[in-house]
């Protein structure tokens, strides 16, 4: 065990600090019962429930939550094969155009995205809604899903796809029983990206987004300009939570996993042959 | 008593047999590399053919060219006298053991072993005895249930061998089977491979860089460089019988010596191989005319070491010893002749306590038959 | 047949969605403003030839002209520049101890960090809109201890923006650095105290020289997006806080003035280019050192 200096102690426990003081502080607040923020009146649940009675909110969250999971969920498709056909695709014409296409949405800045969106929708006589955002978060998450995929298939060993072809398997059997099975981690954190991404965009959503539809990060940005806003704590809260509660969880089975794998690959070892 | 030709397994003597493989004139390029430069070989039924050489001499070319992962540039390659060609590598009657095993991670030993026949859409019950019967082959019946990674490295070896042979290929291609595993494990493996191979009656294919492994399985070993085969022969024959320096040098220690040469007698040579010394005499089934330059390649166990000089040599020259090597069962005296060339003569320790060791710079004799070595053209 | 699916399926999307509306950008950009719907001339339906004859570099004529846009532009890239530095500066140390951390607490202390990324990030900058503020935590807090009578002003001011940028952008600086360090030999560091190196010394001449990679990579994936940022301009600085996303936006939202939006876009893009190529020629070398 080696010893971890002051400086190394200091210096982590500061940075941290500083990731999650402000985040605490807004977990604090919204268990305020004064209307003003910064002044504590004694602890109240008040907030989340006229956060609950807000129709408003509770149909932008509605309504974000539905294009997450449509866009992720083709992102995940159209970024899955995307990869492949990088990773696996040889050479076709237009390869160059095809992953220019693929990083240059990563370092896109969104407003720049967003507006070039609007414009073709516009163009094109498209009514901006639901369907508009979906399509606008499904074309740049599909390319951070095709990074997530694509760098755990350069280090997939291809022999395996081989082995599966020499077996008698088709092109496709060997995708679907061999490949796919191996990365799936991969294409679920993949998911699980555009997911997040989806559900935090405010950008590209501001400018896709029509009358008929709202998200909540519209929403919340629209009532933020304004001040802070205690119920906007109380929301703010619930969404840290929900994403501790699911990071937290996601690593720790993947930690027990890792470690079950070990112990196992350890006890291969020192059986007989 | 005659001896009973038939009890000699050796298809490539027989001009009415029909190879099982043949390698036509086939080139294969990448880019303006030539891996495979215009090789022709026939490979028979029930064989365990070696393909031996140094990295990069083409050799896993040839077996991915094999089953199907790479494409012909020029030539052909026939599998029971069917052009394979076009033919993509699952629907090839061959299957393939690889350097990696590349057993899949998230199947269990069983379903790796099932995976091939159950792409032949074959019934339950057929995919179950034919499972069982491979698991048995390889001793593994109690590790059906693992997955890869919960079985040894030796484990995981048979398993891939047994996924490989559950189709009952017409030929098994093996990659660098026994690459991954130590040394004492490597050889009771080829032993093991031997078995497998007799019992089953597959045509097997091997890719090796390591000699020992190609001599000790092998029925034939094709000795390659840089895209071509530069000799193929039983492992006797190319030990004793090599074709030139290169495969001389490849396989085994070796001496060589060279100079000019002259006929004396039939099949009959002396060789001149350094100013001031006797020529050495050595027998050829090669001619050579007169004056031609040639190498004598003597193997160091063939060479004889004694502190007398000896009367019953072909051929014997004055040295001093520079340097012993002490491997336990033998030891290996490196000889410096007057001219400053370096002969290693090699000798079997069959007894525990020498009567009289020979130590450093001591003068020494060596000494050879005429017959102990060969003699190779330019 | 299937292959062609393969590569078709996505190709065509981002060829319909990506490059296509990068497309009209580009040509709205060379348009003119009009009051009609949509609000820029010529438009396709007047012909493909009145359409190319009539398309012009008069808006980046403009953004030349006023320099309402040069300002911006300069501005963005110092505030994209200076937050850059200031979180390195942050990032770095705490990297650092990460490296050198135990090993059984790194997995601990990668999800400590990589956390906040799952966070949205409205939210994350929005948390400091109650610190900030003139009656915020912070200002009560140095009220408090004593050292400021008056509150200090910094929500709606470039440090506030700084602060914002560098708190939700510091793990793309952490995570690259961190990677670096973590591949180091730490027999590198011991050996350059056994020639004689302080340890001072030695994190200097080799510890730094060693993490250059990491460090160039977390400081384009922070300036990258912080040249172009939106939200953390608007909600933290103020009218005085000019960067061209905000400027972009509010041509497009509260002037209408399409074309000139494309203008701006194109131009951030065309600014954008220079540190995108450095990047990916960083990680190339980078890749190429590795094999």
């Amino acid at each position: 065990m080696k010893r971890m200096s002051w400086f190394n102690v200091t210096s982590l426990t500061l940075g941290f600090a500083f990731l999650y003081l402000p985040m605490l502080v807004l977990i604090f607040y919204s268990f305020n019962a004064s209307k003003l923020v910064t002044v504590w009146a004694g602890f109240s649940v008040r907030w989340y429930g006229e956060l609950l009675q807000n129709e408003a909110f509770l149909d932008a969250a509605w309504v974000t939550l539905k294009v997450a999971v449509i866009s992720s969920s083709i992102a995940t498709v159209l970024g899955t094969m995307a990869a492949y056909v990088l990773v696996r695709g040889g050479r076709f014409m237009g390869r160059t155009l095809f992953s220019g296409m693929i990083y240059a949405p990563l370092v896109m800045p969104e407003v720049i995205t967003g507006l070039s969106l609007l414009l073709l929708f516009i163009g094109i006589g498209l009514d901006r809604g639901v369907l508009t955002i979906v399509l606008a978060h499904t074309t740049f998450s599909m390319c951070y899903v095709s990074v997530v995929v694509s760098s755990r298939l350069v280090s997939f060993d291809r022999s395996l796809e081989e082995a599966a072809l020499d077996l008698g398997s088709t092109p496709w059997e060997a995708f679907r029983l061999v490949t796919l099975p191996i990365i799936a981690p991969a294409v679920i954190s993949g998911w699980l990206l555009a997911f997040t991404l989806s559900l935090d965009d405010l950008v590209i959503a501001s400018f896709t987004a029509g009358p008929a539809a709202t998200t909540l990060p519209i929403k919340i940005f629209s009532a933020v300009r304004l001040g802070v806003s205690p119920e906007i704590n109380a929301l703010s809260t619930i969404m840290i939570l929900i994403v501790t509660i699911g990071v937290v969880t996601a690593s720790l089975v993947t930690k027990q996993g890792v470690i079950r794998a070990q112990k196992e690959a350890q006890a291969a070892e020192r059986a007989p042959v | 008593m005659p001896r009973v030709s038939q009890t000699v397994f050796a298809p490539w003597d027989d001009p009415t047999e029909k190879p099982l493989i043949r390698f036509q004139n086939v080139t294969k390029r990448f880019g303006t590399f030539v891996a495979i430069d215009d090789l022709t070989l026939d490979i028979y039924e029930r064989e365990f053919f070696a393909l031996l050489g140094p990295s990069g001499c083409g050799k896993t070319t040839m077996m991915r060219m094999l089953a199907g992962f790479e494409t012909i540039s020029e030539g052909k390659i026939e599998l029971a006298g069917q052009d394979i060609g076009h033919v993509p590598p699952n629907e090839r009657a061959v299957n393939m053991m690889f350097q990696s095993y590349a057993l899949f991670p998230h199947l269990s030993v069983w379903d790796n072993i099932a995976f091939g026949l159950k792409r032949d859409r074959k019934s339950k019950a057929e995919i179950d005895a034919r499972v069982d019967e491979m698991l048995k082959l390889v001793r593994l019946e109690k590790f059906a249930r693992r997955k890869p990674h919960q079985i040894s490295g030796g484990q995981r070896q048979r398993v891939a061998l047994a996924r490989s042979l559950a189709k009952a290929p017409k030929l098994l291609l093996l990659d660098e089977p026994l690459g991954a595993l130590d040394k004492k494990l490597r050889q009771d493996t080829q032993f093991e491979l031997m078995d497998i191979q007799e019992t089953t009656g597959t045509t097997f294919v091997i890719v090796t860089h390591d000699q020992e492994e190609a001599m000790t399985v092998a029925s034939r070993v094709a000795v390659m460089d840089e895209g071509r085969i530069m000799q193929v022969a039983t492992p006797a024959a190319i030990y004793e019988h090599p074709n030139s320096v290169y495969v001389a040098d490849f396989i085994g220690d070796v001496n060589i010596i060279s100079g000019q040469t002259n006929a004396s007698g039939t099949d009959t040579y002396r060789l001149s191989w350094a100013e001031g010394q006797q020529p050495v005499t050595a027998t050829s089934d090669i001619t050579f005319s007169e004056g031609q330059k040639a190498h004598l390649a003597i193997r160091p166990e063939k060479i004889r070491i004694s502190t007398d000089q000896p009367v019953d040599a072909d051929n014997k020259v004055q040295g001093k010893v520079l340097d012993i090597a002490y491997l336990g069962n033998l030891s290996t005296y490196h000889v410096e002749l007057p001219g400053g060339q370096v002969i290693k003569a090699q000798t079997a320790n069959t007894r525990r306590i020498a009567r009289r060791d020979i130590t450093w710079e001591d003068p020494v004799w060596i000494s050879w038959n005429a017959t102990a070595g060969v003699m190779l053209a330019e | 047949m299937r292959r062609f699916a393969l590569i078709a399926i996505p190709y065509l999307w981002l060829v319909l969605l990506f490059l296509a509306p990068f497309l009209i950008v580009l040509k709205i950009s060379l348009s003119d403003a009009a009051l009609a719907i949509p609000p820029y001339a010529p438009t396709l339906k007047d012909g493909i030839g009145t359409l190319i004859a009539e398309l012009d570099f008069e808006n980046f004529v403009f953004l030349t002209q006023d320099d309402l846009y040069w300002k911006a532009y300069l501005s963005s890239l110092r505030i994209a520049l200076i937050s850059t530095l200031l979180t390195l500066l942050v990032g770095y140390p705490i990297a650092y101890g990460m490296a050198k951390a135990p090993d059984e607490w790194r997995a601990t202390l990668m999800m400590v960090v990589i956390l906040p990324f799952w966070t949205s990030f409205l939210i994350r900058v929005y948390a400091w809109m109650g610190i900030l503020s003139n009656e915020g935590l912070l200002n009560q807090l140095l009220i408090w201890l004593g050292l400021i009578g008056e509150p200090l002003t910094i929500l709606n001011t470039n440090t506030a923006v700084y602060i914002g940028i560098v708190y939700t952008y510091l793990p793309f600086m952490i995570l690259p650095i961190y990677a670096a360090l973590d591949r180091l030999d730490a027999s590198l560091d011991e050996a350059a105290q056994d020639l004689g190196c302080t340890r001072t010394q030695a994190f200097w001449l080799v510890t730094i020289p060693l993490s250059k990679n990491g460090i160039v990579a977390g400081c384009f994936l922070v300036f990258i997006p912080a040249l172009g940022e939106f939200v953390i301009p608007s909600l933290l600085g103020g009218s005085g806080t000019l960067m061209i996303g905000k400027v972009l936006w509010e041509e497009f939202f509260n002037n209408r003035d399409w074309p000139v939006a494309s203008a701006v876009a194109i131009i951030l893009l065309l600014i954008l280019v220079i540190p995108i190529v450095l990047f990916q020629r960083n990680q190339q070398k980078q890749q190429e050192a590795e094999q």
